[in-house]
């Protein structure tokens, strides 16, 4: 019996105890240096991030392959815990860890869609008719429904049919400028995650 | 938190209640591991289920759901007649000397100016201070008057025996006793204990009141403000924190600010009345400065627009007639028709809010619906039909859905705020897939649209869309220059203020901190808190140097903490009323003859000199802490144990035969909603929701890895419940209301005990959240289909912590 390293854990792996084949003088031979797995993050570019889920906010490193290049897409193929980050120290818990697998999930969005009133499915549209559509359907609701006086004469400039939801892991960025711009069509249906 | 999650390593003690950090916080909770390893830290658990953290803890006690007030009201008792309190700290930096008014009153359950048509307190006058001639609020140094905090809490919590809290609570007598007595132990000045809690009290109708009595607690115990102390809030989210800062919250403004009310006509008495004068001599009352927060706020948003003149756009803004239109508000509205259009930013109402069928039932009533996620979510698919787990007609439901695929954490550059304040900021790793935009492309984009449009065509008030300050250099902002906008920047130039003759600061240059934010319109600020994280030194929230050269686990040189990159608030109280650290192994701040100076930045005037007698709780207008919270909570100046809304018992022990009072009698409910309610003869078991902690909400199912370890829903039952109902690990069950049922399998377990509570026996059931109709796990129903659509008095967060259920073997 012959077999090389990978071969002979295989077989041990299957349930024969590696120690007692050993024991056997079926010993494997040593490797061959051509058959050394290379170590998958040798040529990755890293990146410094933060874990999205819980408010710990550990500290992540991304790695990711690509050259950089204009019209080479960076794909990240790797996910661990900062080692220098003063919380976490390079650990992930068992949310973080499956990460890579957020990122890479079947069931990230792809298009824009559009469900139509009364159908069973999504029909896929451009962004451009998306957002056309939705500017149309906020500034129709708004001029329709904002009220500029309540009923003492008093100045309140506030609308009342369109509601907000934002988000709960999106940046200070995102959230300033979502409160800037959905502020100021006179919302006061606004929340966020923190609310629940 | 107050305190920041490295810091838990100082504490002699570990209260977690009301979470599970060990679960929901798995890195964080390695700062208790290092507490107990490194500093002799003991830690307590006190919580229904014998979770993972209590399966590490030195001692655990269970608790019934819902009773967390009547536990801390009855060690309030308890530290007060043992006279187990911190004396010099509680004296200095606390409110036990102030006199409160003559006609303030409890009497069986409810505080003076209760309105019961209303269901809510009317009449706040007399939750107040007496206010002497000088125009200070009367204090008595010596504790004595009737009527100052001091009597008028060891009154209020005489009534909470140690005997009838452990009824109460379902917690054995000695189990209490021992927990109590160690807790006691802290009240030695030097010696600290934290809590770190989580949406274990938040969830509930008294949320917030539960977490006030925890602060009681710490600050008997001196605790608030020491290193190894402090409340400690394990946030939910990753910027929840950020969101909540930042104000995207029906009331609110960024940075705490509140927006008018109806009568508030005037600019200038908007700021007055949130402009606080100091309560006492010589107290800071920080808030005195709102309106130069306010005005940099308007500078940032309306830019040249904002002037003197208009008030600075004060017309500009809504104003609210209700207290707020917080979410549970809305989804009632919707359900009536009155909302026609409703966007979802990462957000998933329908598995996030409580009682899943009601609001299925509004959406349906929606024109339409925007979704911008990363992830297929529930929400976005509400109309499909998924068999028993969502039970609808696609026919009969006539709302149009747009749904915009979103980049995810990877693949943006910005800032989020964890639990500890801190800023940290994070670096784009990959393009988001296909067509994903980022959140702020999709706002930008709807922006210029309306902008466009009414520009074009005109329509409702244009002031505030076409004159909205858009200084950008692309269509689109990049984080970096909304980062800077939120620091702030000087609008023109401003001389030098310090009298050493420095340049000041030139137009268009980054503010060093809040200290520079003027009310003349001469500075812009979109966060007055976050002023101090982009300065001219640069992205202060990128900085990376974990160094701890004091070794108090502060790390001042790692990202950026708000305010002011102080680690641990009110930080002055770290120090005695002299300026010397109450004990050297938790030294933070103290005063050097010249300076206060330390191992944080100090929270405080660097300058004041002790014997100036300003004290460390520098937003309040008395300058120290309360207990007695005035009128600034629904339910009353002092926290009272009500029953959640499904309560096991049907009664409040505290109040047996006042009916008014068996549950929050400020606590918000719909008309619609009281009729949805269980009761305990018809559906006897307690249940609560948690997380789990191979999960992350409703986002990790689409996770393979997570999937795989944790892929099928189910309930926890406690082994005397299951044998009583014949149910076996592994058999399916259902778990029903009146709002709807659940099923899952059945794990039996040791960890949830039956509790004899008020004379009975309590079975409590866990529902695990995470599982819905949508997500590579298998499908499951949606948990919170079993939750009450009640809020918290304050918060009006939902009590989801709290709900009855019956259960039979399907």
């Amino acid at each position: 019996m012959d077999m090389n390293r990978r071969q002979f854990f295989k077989v041990a792996g299957i349930g024969l105890g590696g120690s007692s084949l050993a024991a056997l003088g079926m010993a494997p031979t040593p490797a061959f240096a051509e058959q050394v797995r290379h170590f998958k993050l040798t040529h990755t570019k890293e990146t410094r991030n933060t874990c999205p889920y819980c408010s710990v906010g550990c500290g992540l490193i991304m790695y990711s392959m690509g050259d950089e290049g204009k019209n080479v897409a960076q794909n990240i193929i790797h996910i661990e815990g900062d080692a220098d980050h003063p919380v976490n120290r390079g650990t992930l818990c068992p949310k973080g860890a499956g990460l890579l697998d957020f990122i890479h999930s079947p069931n990230r969005l792809k298009y824009p869609e559009v469900r139509k009133p009364g159908s069973n499915e999504w029909t896929r549209i451009s962004w451009d008719d998306a957002m056309d559509r939705i500017a149309r359907l906020v500034k129709d609701d708004r001029d329709a429904n904002f009220i500029a006086e309540n009923e003492k004469g008093e100045t309140v400039n506030r609308l009342l049919t369109i509601g907000f939801l934002a988000a709960s892991a999106s940046s200070n960025e995102t959230g300033y400028i979502t409160h800037k711009v959905v502020r100021n069509l006179g919302l006061l249906g606004f929340d966020n995650q923190a609310r629940v | 938190m107050t305190n920041t999650w490295t810091d838990i390593a100082n504490a002699n003690l570990v209260l977690v209640m009301g979470g599970n950090a060990a679960e929901a916080h798995p890195c964080g909770f390695k700062w208790v591991t290092e507490a107990k390893a490194h500093n002799k830290a003991r830690l307590i658990v006190v919580d229904p289920r014998f979770t993972r953290t209590a399966s590490v803890a030195d001692y655990y006690a269970p608790i019934r759901i819902g009773s967390d007030i009547a536990f801390m009201g009855g060690l309030i008792n308890y530290l007060l007649t043992e006279d187990k309190i911190q004396h010099e700290y509680v004296r200095n930096y606390t409110d036990v000397s102030f006199v409160v008014r003559e006609d303030f009153d409890f009497d069986d359950g409810l505080f003076t100016g209760y309105n019961a048509e209303k269901r809510t307190y009317s009449d706040k006058s007399s939750w107040n201070y007496e206010i002497g001639e000088d125009g200070f609020a009367v204090v008595d140094p010596t504790l004595q008057h009737p009527r100052c905090v001091f009597q008028l809490m060891k009154q209020h919590y005489s009534r909470y025996t140690a005997e009838l809290v452990s009824q109460v609570c379902g917690m054995p007598h000695d189990r209490m006793m021992k927990v109590w007595e160690e807790i006691a132990t802290c009240s030695v000045p030097g010696k600290t204990m934290t809590i770190l809690y989580a949406l274990g009290w938040t969830q509930h109708s008294v949320g917030a009141q539960m977490i006030r009595s925890a602060a009681m607690v710490q600050m008997l115990l001196g605790n608030v403000g020491m290193p190894g102390g402090g409340v400690n809030a394990l946030r939910g989210h990753s910027n929840i924190q950020g969101l909540t800062d930042l104000g995207l919250l029906s009331n609110l403004l960024p940075g705490y600010m509140t927006l008018a009310t109806d009568p508030e006509q005037n600019f200038d008495d908007y700021i007055a009345k949130r402009t606080l004068k100091p309560l006492r001599p010589g107290q800071m009352s920080y808030w005195q400065n709102y309106g130069k927060f306010h005005v940099s706020l308007m500078k940032a948003w309306y830019g040249e627009a904002a002037t003197a003149e208009n008030g600075y756009c004060y017309d500009y803004l809504p104003k609210l007639d209700v207290p707020g239109y917080d979410v549970l508000r809305m989804f009632d509205r919707m359900g009536r028709g009155e909302v026609n259009g409703y966007f979802c930013q990462g957000f998933n109402p329908i598995a996030a809010l409580p009682d899943k069928n009601r609001v299925l039932k509004a959406m349906t009533k929606l024109k339409w619906l925007v979704i911008m996620d990363p992830l297929v979510t529930e929400t976005s698919e509400f109309w499909r039909n998924v068999g028993p787990y969502n039970d609808v007609d696609p026919a009969d439901i006539q709302t149009e859905v747009i749904r915009l695929p979103t980049s995810c954490f990877a693949e943006e550059d910005g800032s989020l705020v964890n639990s500890s304040r801190w800023l940290q900021w994070h670096w784009k790793g990959a393009e988001p897939p296909h067509q994903a935009k980022s959140d702020i492309e999709i706002m930008s984009e709807l922006f210029l649209r309306l902008r466009n449009m009414y520009r074009e065509e005109g329509g409702a008030f244009p002031d505030p869309i076409v004159n909205l300050a858009w200084p950008y250099k692309g269509v689109v902002p990049s984080a970096e220059e909304l980062a800077k906008e939120l620091n702030g920047y000087a609008v023109r130039d401003i001389p030098d203020t310090t009298g050493t003759g420095g340049p000041g600061v030139k137009a268009g240059q980054q503010l060093g901190g809040f200290a520079n934010l003027k009310d003349d319109g001469s500075t812009a600020s979109g966060c007055w808190i976050f002023c101090g994280s982009w300065t001219d030194q640069g992205n202060l929230m990128a900085r990376r140097d974990n160094s701890d050269p004091y070794n108090m686990k502060q790390n001042l040189g790692w990202a950026w903490a708000w305010p002011m990159n102080r680690r641990i608030l009110y930080n002055r109280a770290s120090a005695d009323p002299q300026g010397k650290p109450w004990a050297g192994d938790k030294r933070c701040i103290w005063w050097t003859g010249k300076a206060w100076s330390g191992t944080d930045i100090p929270d405080y005037r660097p300058d004041v000199p002790p014997e100036a007698g300003m004290n460390p709780f520098i937003m309040n207008p008395e300058g120290v802490a309360r207990f007695f919270s005035l009128d600034k909570l629904n339910e009353g100046p002092f926290p009272e144990h009500y029953e959640p809304f499904e309560t096991p018992i049907g009664i409040n022990p505290f109040h047996p035969n006042n009916k008014q009072v068996i549950s929050n009698p400020a606590g918000r409910v719909f008309d619609s909603v009281w009729e949805t309610l269980a009761d305990h003869k018809e559906y006897p078991y307690a249940a609560t929701s948690y997380r789990l902690t191979e999960h992350f909400h409703y986002w990790s199912k689409h996770c393979r890895l997570n999937a795989i370890v944790q892929p099928e829903q189910f309930v926890e039952i406690g082994e005397v419940l299951a044998k009583e109902k014949g149910i076996a690990a592994g058999d399916r069950v259902r778990l029903a209301n009146k709002r709807g049922h659940i099923e899952a399998v059945a794990v039996v377990t040791k960890r949830i005990r039956p509790l004899q509570v008020n004379g009975q026996t309590v079975h409590q059931i866990g529902v695990p959240i995470h599982w819905g109709f949508v997500g590579l796990a298998r499908n499951g129903y949606i948990a919170n289909t079993l939750v009450p659509f009640i809020g918290d008095g304050n918060s009006q967060t939902p009590e989801s912590k709290c709900f009855l259920v019956n259960l039979e073997k399907v």
